[in-house]
């Protein structure tokens, strides 16, 4: 059990479990206020097609229904940080995916509005779908905006000049190029998303429950879209059952539920149902590159020149046009590439719109490097690891500047790897290995030493709120209540942030609440998102107890009659320097500062403190992961065999919290790497529309993870911490891809497009040159 | 036309009106007010909804409330016992077997009746055992972990057996 001044660092039960474990806690759809009404849509069943005619007469007239609305009644439009086609809450003239809204319902009981829905008429003309992105590149079959030709929203390019590139590929003693394909996935937080808009009559305030990710940028947004003053906004995000990014964006559905309960004055409810999740929510991934890396024969990469087609889908939401940015800002990974440029054609299809998930850009980034340097490793039979030594950036050239421009503020590649191979028996392992192939077996090593871009970030890097903020209370009793705007949904910041505040101020944990995701009691905020939890909103909260400490130096001087300067926080204590034995508690502070009656005449009553973190830069997240794996060449059936990882992100507050993060981020990445997958058909129909179709995976498809890490602190924040949320999901794609392809490298195949199913792997054995 | 059910829930009787079409989940949470028990897919895969029915798990989106006249109900909220915590519930805090917490209900519900038939899994039986219910933030270990923490407090397991390592899932 760990005691007052030894919390960080320490394995600490959660405190938010006991309400999740007695089923007690509350997420949105969990509530249910007077006159509670049901909210559905009428979604587009078309790719593509214009809307000739909707009838909501008999919709309208049905029992129990109370509303039922177009796009001609409702004139909101969804906010995006990179501007596409004009987003409306509901679609007008023609919808663009399926899916697409065309009209909303609400009634009385879930009942009442599902048939509302159906007695909804719509009649349509179909139009060709835009489905494959590399075809909607050139504008084909179609065009589906007059605005944009061929289909491109926001063309984006940078990195090194075109001539150093020339150069560094017209020197290069060898090349190596390959295709990949990083296919759509689906987000599938175990919570979909919940919305409960109630609009209070005589104050014309709004409040919405959402299941997002970011209550005050929701604020922010509605208060601009709404023309509401941001004072008569509330919004909440109460219990979040899971985010992954997808519940980062203002969605069209909660500017609906919002504009429905301010029309017809009584709380809206929509909760989404696991197809329509599939259906509407935004969509992750979804790139098509092209990837060329130059280098000598000694395996010293010279140059990385990657031409991306991104699908951003039908629209732009928050933040998907700045999707590919974050992929081209670190194609260069873990490795001193001197020049290095990248090229994306972002473009818009007829499919749900592509946005952030668990990544948000950097899993493509972390995929094309790492097989890269496989597939060299192959051209110049090489060790991956090898290869990989001759190129990382050294430990003494940090902070280095990438030819992206970035500046990477520390990392030690070589001390995670030496720690991987080391626990994985690399050399044992590649002896099994050998000994497996003489027998026929196929059986392959992968490695993936990633890194990442956390803390998100400078605000004049993002060109917006890249702040945190925090603000501790202290009641009459001494006990505080500690407020961050970084609104967690499964991180387990109620733990972390307390560990934080118990250690700085010498409280114990007991007496620290930490409270989040309403905006009507947290000062400012804006979330989570790019692993910014600790980094950012961690570092305010240390801030926050720096501020309360100047106060309680000087209340611990007049009870202890000293000079606030002489006032020395040691063991958890105020003491008095050159004085032991004289001193107070956190506690009998705090008491002091609101009933020291004597005291008021020289300090103000009260102990309060905010502060807002703004993060001078990024920082930078690394590790190596190591797994090997074997596939039946009679099924193609792959097993896990093992599985290692080695992350490092800086400084941990909670290891037990930081190791969670990791298993759940190498869960998600194996997912895509060999179930997950998102499909359309040619007409842009959703062929993965339910569970049964999409693969989330279960216990018996995960393997064991065997963890470690080390420490590589970052001068970024106070905390020294960086940022672990999406690292496995980075790390693990490529690892078990390369392991994958390893096992497959006497056939000759190259790459296969993820996900790696039995049938694929199956085919490539069998296909080649008559082994099998 | 509304028909009219009787059923003991978590040890209370309850005698309700209900719409044939309302599921057993709708019923418990819009009705009774239960809200532990969780609505994650609507095609049966998740198991978030997952609860005891006489005695065996059921996913309460595959039933109608109508279904369920007569039967005897164990939702989360019935496992504690008052203050005291379920050696499963206690399981899953030890070993950080939850993030979000979204599908912990459904998936200690599953572990329950897991532990019932097998008192002393091994970690491929308990991978097995849960496979109908998914977990979308923790990657399943931690779970693992957590209902071998309660066997061994139930006394089922002769000792903790961590999962060898690379114990993959097949």
């Amino acid at each position: 059990m760990a005691v007052v001044g030894s919390f960080v660092g320490a394995r600490i039960k959660r405190r938010e479990d006991p309400r999740l474990i007695t089923g007690h806690a509350s997420y949105t759809d969990d509530f249910q206020p007077t006159g509670l009404c049901h909210m559905m849509f009428v979604r587009s069943p078309y790719a593509h097609a214009n809307i000739k005619s909707i009838d909501t007469s008999a919709a309208k007239a049905m029992k129990g229904v109370r509303a039922v609305i177009t796009g001609d009644d409702i004139a909101l439009v969804v906010p995006a940080v990179v501007p596409g086609p004009e987003y409306r809450a509901i679609s007008t003239g023609k919808v663009r995916y399926v899916g697409d809204i065309v009209a909303a319902v609400v009634a009385e009981s879930r009942g009442a509005a599902r048939d509302a829905v159906d007695a909804v008429k719509v009649e349509y003309e179909e139009l060709p779908a835009v489905v494959d992105v590399e075809q909607a590149a050139k504008g084909l079959p179609v065009q589906i905006y007059d605005q944009y030709p061929n289909n491109m929203s926001v063309p984006m390019e940078f990195g090194s000049p075109a001539d150093k590139i020339k150069e560094a590929f017209d020197q290069a003693e060898v090349v190596v190029e390959q295709k990949f394909v990083h296919q759509r996935l689906g987000s599938n937080p175990m919570e979909t998303r919940t919305a409960l808009a109630e609009w209070r009559i005589g104050e014309n305030a709004l409040t919405l429950y959402t299941s997002n990710q970011n209550p005050h940028i929701l604020k922010t947004l509605l208060s601009m879209l709404m023309g509401l003053p941001e004072q008569m906004i509330r919004v909440v995000a109460p219990e979040v059952g899971g985010g992954f990014g997808t519940k980062i964006p203002l969605y069209r559905e909660e500017l609906v539920a919002c504009f429905l309960a301010k029309m017809l004055g009584t709380p809206v409810k929509w909760s989404e149902t696991r197809s329509e999740h599939l259906l509407a929510s935004s969509q992750g991934r979804g790139q098509v590159d092209y990837v060329k890396v130059a280098a000598t024969k000694e395996g010293v990469v010279t140059g990385l020149d990657i031409t991306a087609y991104s699908d951003m889908g039908a629209f732009h939401t928050l933040f998907t046009g700045a999707i590919p940015q974050f992929t081209g800002l670190v194609i260069n990974g873990v490795y001193a590439i001197p020049t290095a440029h990248y090229k994306s054609a972002n473009t818009l299809t007829n499919k749900t719109p592509t946005d952030a998930y668990r990544g948000a850009g950097r899993p493509e980034a972390a995929y094309m490097i790492e097989r890269m340097m496989d597939l060299l490793a192959i051209k110049l039979k090489m060790d991956p690891a090898e290869v990989r030594r001759k190129n990382f950036i050294p430990v003494d050239k940090f902070p280095y500047t990438s030819p992206l421009g970035l500046v990477y503020d520390s990392g030690n590649y070589e001390g995670s790897l030496a720690k991987a191979l080391e626990m994985f028996d690399y050399e044992g392992m590649r002896k099994t290995q050998a000994e497996a192939r003489a027998q026929g077996r196929y059986i392959g090593i992968g490695i993936s030493t990633y890194m990442e871009i956390c803390g998100l970030g400078p605000s004049a890097v993002l060109g917006g709120r890249g702040w945190e903020s925090a603000n501790i209370r202290f009641e009459v009793s001494g006990k505080c209540t500690v407020f961050t705007g970084a609104s967690p949904h499964g991180q387990g910041q109620e733990t972390t942030f307390a560990q934080i505040v118990g250690d700085e101020l010498g409280i114990p944990m007991e007496d620290i609440i930490v409270k989040h995701g309403d905006t009507q009691n947290t000062i400012a905020g804006n979330g989570t998102y790019g692993s910014r939890g600790l980094a950012v909103g961690g570092a305010a909260i240390k801030l926050a107890t720096e501020t309360i400490k100047e106060k309680a130096k000087k209340i611990a001087g007049f009870m202890l009659e000293a000079s606030a300067d002489d006032i020395v926080f040691e063991d958890s204590k105020f003491g008095v320097k050159g004085a032991p034995g004289k001193s107070v508690t956190m506690t009998e502070i705090a008491v002091k500062a609101f009933t020291g009656f004597d005291m008021f005449g020289q300090i103000e009553p009260g102990l309060e403190a905010t502060r807002f973190f703004e993060p001078p830069n990024l920082v930078f997240p690394f590790g190596a992961h190591i797994s090997a794996v074997e596939i039946d060449a009679e099924t193609g059936e792959l097993t896990i065999l093992k599985y290692v990882a080695v992350d490092d992100c800086g400084n941990q507050i909670s290891p037990l919290l930081v190791e969670g993060q990791v298993h759940g981020g190498i869960a998600q990445g194996i997912g895509q790497a060999l179930y997950e997958e998102i499909v359309y058909d040619e007409r842009g129909q959703l062929i993965s529309g339910s569970l049964m179709d999409y693969t989330v995976p279960t216990a018996t498809e995960l393997p064991h993870y065997n963890l470690d890490s080390t420490v590589t602190p970052t001068w970024v924040n106070p905390l020294g911490a960086k940022g672990v949320g999406e690292a496995g999901t980075i790390g693990s794609t490529p690892c078990i891809v390369n392991a994958v392809m390893d096992a497959l490298v006497s056939t000759g195949v190259k790459e296969i497009d993820m996900p790696l199913r039995a049938e694929k792997l199956w085919k490539a054995i069998h296909s080649s040159n008559g082994k099998h | 036309m509304k028909r009219t059910i009787t059923l003991k829930v978590n040890g209370t009787t309850y005698e309700r009106d209900v719409e044939p079409r309302t599921l057993m989940v709708h019923f418990l949470r819009d009705d009774l007010g239960l809200t532990g028990t969780h609505i994650g897919c609507d095609t049966s895969q998740c198991g978030a909804c997952t609860v005891i029915v006489d005695g065996k798990s059921l996913k309460s989106c595959t039933a109608f409330a109508v279904q369920m006249n007569g039967a005897e109900v164990m939702t989360i909220e019935g496992l504690a016992k008052g203050e005291e915590l379920h050696a499963i519930q206690n399981g899953f805090w030890e070993e950080h077997g939850l993030q979000c917490g979204f599908c912990t209900p459904g998936m200690i519900m599953a572990s329950y009746q897991l532990l019932q038939r097998n008192s002393d899994p091994s970690d491929q039986e308990i991978r097995k055992g849960i496979e109908g219910n998914l977990c979308r933030c923790t990657g399943y270990q931690n779970i693992v972990k957590a209902v071998q923490n309660a066997a061994k407090a139930m006394g089922g397991a002769s000792a903790a057996k961590p999962e060898a390592v690379g114990a993959s899932a097949d």
